[in-house]
């Protein structure tokens, strides 16, 4: 099993995301946001939380046009797994791979503290590893989370079971308190927490290792 | 020769920032302040004989996000 973590200017998570991937025991290769073509025979694709191109623009909007993103672009349209918390949220949100887009949080701060949130669907390799409606406190650390979409997309996703987990109490002003969103082939998922910063329990918590470990079960299995 | 771009948050999305500026002005004793929004001016020095199609192009693919954001191009 073989995961590829994008490294973008900017990017504060990727190490983080790294450890996670080898700790479920994937073989783990960092991508520096200047290659045009990812690693051979890559299952999955992590694309960090942090700062890419320091939120210039908009957040994610520099890093979805980078030459290392029409190469994630063309794994996700092969049906390759993309794992991408936080800013990787904002990228792929940008990069047109998920649908919607992240605005300021409602409150104006950035939030950065442990959250519980609803496994709602645990029909993905993602969320194989959770009991649907288990609850999992999980690191969030955001500006911009405030998840947005249209009404006719948000039917769209509820009626296909793709909002895999929602917040037990929404605190970014997030649309029906939406942590994550999965593509319509689910093996795409977006979300604004932080699993990889909850695999350690001496980092107060392992609540997110269960999604690595799913994803890693998935692959084996396939 | 150079173009103005105004990016804008769509009508209907809430605006955070620009209703905290609201909020402050009203502190300050602005009390004829009803709404605010607050986007973005770019400014682009463009070779001779750019169109505002190609602008309009740099605006869909960049320089706004269409699911939230509007823009006016100004030549």
């Amino acid at each position: 099993m073989k995961a590829a973590v994008l490294v973008f200017p900017g990017s504060n998570c990727d190490r983080d995301l790294a450890v996670a991937f080898r700790g479920a025991g994937f073989e783990t290769e960092m991508v520096w946001h200047k290659e045009t073509a990812l690693p051979e025979g890559i299952d999955v694709v992590g694309v960090p939380g942090g700062f890419s191109y320091g939120d210039y623009l908009r957040c994610g909007a520099i890093a979805a046009r980078s030459p290392i993103a029409r190469a994630l672009v063309a794994h996700a349209d092969r049906g390759g797994y993309v794992f991408a918390p936080c800013n990787g949220f904002q990228i792929l949100c940008e990069a047109g791979l998920l649908p919607g887009a992240l605005l300021r949080n409602a409150g104006l701060k950035y939030i950065c503290r442990t959250v519980p949130l609803r496994v709602e669907e645990i029909e993905s390799a993602f969320t194989a590893g959770y009991a649907r409606n288990q609850v999992i406190d999980i690191p969030i650390a955001h500006h911009d989370g405030n998840y947005t979409i249209d009404d006719e997309t948000l039917r769209r996703l509820n009626a296909e079971a793709r909002i895999p987990f929602r917040y037990v109490t929404t605190p970014n002003g997030a649309k029906d308190g939406i942590a994550g969103v999965l593509s319509e082939n689910r093996r795409v998922l977006g979300m604004m927490p932080h699993p990889e910063r909850a695999i350690d329990p001496l980092q107060g918590g392992t609540d997110g290792a269960g999604l690595f470990r799913g994803l890693a079960q998935a692959l084996v299995a396939a | 020769m150079k173009a103005k771009v105004t990016v804008m948050l769509k009508d209907g999305v809430l605006d955070p920032q620009g209703e905290a500026v609201r909020h402050a002005l009203s502190a300050m004793g602005f009390d004829e302040v009803e709404g605010v929004r607050q986007g973005k001016l770019i400014e682009l020095d463009l070779a001779k004989g750019t169109t505002e199609a190609d602008i309009v192009a740099m605006c869909e693919k960049l320089l706004a996000n269409t699911v939230i954001e509007s823009y006016r191009i100004e030549m």
